[in-house]
């Protein structure tokens, strides 16, 4: 045992160890004990570690691949889509994480060369049977953009118009209803009530990004797509957003990608960070961002890589 | 950004590298002058001891601004509620140093008693926990940290023979009860300076694993 008293330092030589530690020890300060090696991203990726699966998921997903051409865009991706959660998707720009969350309700049909392999389910129905059909689909797995597109039509017409052309009102009355819910769970119906023959795009940033979410709660969804919805808003409209978030989530499963880690961390409760394609980690918000197990993930969030 | 806060990240550990030198280097003269009883240095201890508390401050100002403009995230994040929390046990350590050296003062007014405790062994054992739990942190080195929590319970057997010993002592030379009473109190210093060691360690280990271990959840 190493008990020499001689060992601590006199006056003397105090300074001359300070120097010392400071400069050649205590640099990288970079613990790895834990941590998955970095993993050459040519080579064929391992299983995502952490909990990727839940007991009773809304979505699940399996072994998803994503083509543009002969482009692999997303490799091997595993996850379920728990119900009544929000789960997030960060990662660089390109990682993947926009075309994933594309695959869930197919709106990658519409782009020309993508193919999509591998298994993705809505409460055990396979979304890519040749037998479905999208437009239902898209009514259940609803998606906001980053940008607010309202239609040009009045606020009413923005969120009646879905409700209409799927048949979900017999009457002009149920229609009112529907609309008035709809604004009601968007948080938008007290700033709207008096003005909804008003154009959507006449509101402001924030309310119009509100009104998109009226709009995809309005068909009476079930998973709701968030694709950066808070990147083109105000700190104020992006806290009523993430407000909103949170109370829609006990209605909805909430699947939101986002570049700000903040937003990640205070909206979700599982969290998936993808890299070049791969999704690499997915675990509770609170433990990815306290103590992430791959080091790509950690490298990430901590601004080391981006 | 990352530059800047990486620059941030360096100085603060330089500043809690220079904070736990000076309190190591205090630790050191507590101990001598247990050994020597010399009121000089035991005043030194306590003069000095404001030295330590502006450190201590400061790195704590460091760690609230790195905290509310980076808002920094896993191991960042851990290592800036490592460094509070290690802040906090080197600023009390200092506090031991000098609780030690005023019980050497009271002590040291009188030369001859009829009975001695020989602190030397505690005093090192403690002081080594120090150093180590400070190594650990400077090499970010686990199996030196776990080393130290192992150390605490050799200083506690210590302090329960003091106990025992100066009880004794007490009962048989009660018009010393004065002195015994500061010598026994000498014990509980070092034994708190082991404590805050202890926790060093614990806060280096949450620092590489991320997982919370007191409270003996490690066994």
């Amino acid at each position: 045992m190493d008990t020499q008293l001689s060992i601590i330092p006199t006056d003397q030589d105090k300074t001359e160890r300070i120097d010392i530690r400071s400069k050649d020890r205590m640099t990288d300060l970079r613990p790895g004990k834990k941590m998955e090696p970095l993993k050459d991203h040519r080579d064929e990726p391992g299983a995502t570690i952490g909990e990727p699966f839940v007991e009773d998921p809304r979505m699940t997903c399996r072994d998803v691949n994503v083509y543009y051409g002969n482009k692999r865009a997303i490799r091997n991706v595993s996850v379920d889509i728990a119900g009544n959660e929000v789960i997030s998707m960060i990662g660089p720009s390109g990682c993947g994480k926009s075309t994933f969350i594309r695959c869930l309700n197919r709106m990658n049909d519409t782009i020309e060369g993508c193919r999509v392999t591998g298994e993705i389910t809505l409460d055990g129905m396979d979304i890519y049977d040749k037998h479905v059909d999208v437009v239902p689909l898209r009514a259940q797995v609803g998606m906001v953009f980053q940008k607010p597109n309202p239609f040009p039509k009045s606020i009413f017409d923005n969120v009646a118009y879905g409700p209409k052309i799927h048949g979900l009102s017999r009457s002009r009355l149920e229609l009112d209803e529907i609309v008035e819910s709809s604004l009601k769970k968007a948080g938008l119906w007290k700033e709207v009530k008096d003005q909804l023959d008003q154009p959507g795009t006449s509101l402001s940033g924030g309310q119009q990004q509100r009104l998109c979410i009226a709009r995809a709660i309005a068909v009476g969804p079930e998973v709701i797509l968030m694709d950066e919805p808070c990147s083109a808003l105000d700190p104020i409209a992006t806290g009523r957003i993430e407000d909103l978030i949170h109370e829609l989530r006990r209605q909805f499963s909430i699947v939101i990608v986002t570049h700000s880690m903040q937003q990640a961390a205070r909206v979700s409760q599982r969290t998936a960070y993808f890299h070049l394609g791969n999704l690499i980690e997915v675990g509770q918000t609170d433990q990815v961002f306290t103590s992430p197990r791959h080091r790509l993930t950690q490298d990430y969030i901590t601004g080391r890589i981006g | 950004m990352t530059k800047h806060f990486d620059r941030e990240l360096e100085k603060l550990k330089k500043k809690i590298l220079s904070l736990s030198a000076l309190v190591e280097e205090r630790v050191y003269l507590a101990i001598k002058a247990i050994e020597s009883r010399d009121p000089d240095l035991a005043e030194r201890i306590i003069r000095s001891d404001h030295e330590i508390d502006e450190i201590e401050v400061e790195v704590e100002e460091e760690c609230l601004k790195i905290l509310a403009l980076y808002q920094p995230v896993a191991v960042d994040l851990r290592l800036i509620v490592t460094v509070i929390k290690i802040n906090n046990d080197l600023e009390r350590i200092g506090d031991e140093a000098v609780n030690i050296a005023e019980r050497i003062q009271s002590i040291a007014k009188r030369s001859t008693y009829s009975f001695h405790f020989d602190y030397t062994e505690m005093a090192e054992i403690a002081a080594a926990m120090l150093k180590q739990s400070l190594d650990a942190l400077v090499n970010l080195d686990i199996d030196t940290a776990f080393r130290v929590l192992t150390l605490d319970d050799e200083v506690d057997d210590i302090q329960s023979k003091a106990y025992s010993q100066i009880k004794k002592a007490m009962g048989e030379h009660p018009e010393e009860m004065t002195y015994l009473i500061n010598l026994y109190l000498i014990s509980r210093h070092l034994e708190r300076i082991a404590d805050h060691a202890t926790n060093i360690a614990e806060e280096v280990i949450y620092l590489i694993e991320g997982e919370i271990i007191r409270h003996g959840n490690y066994l």
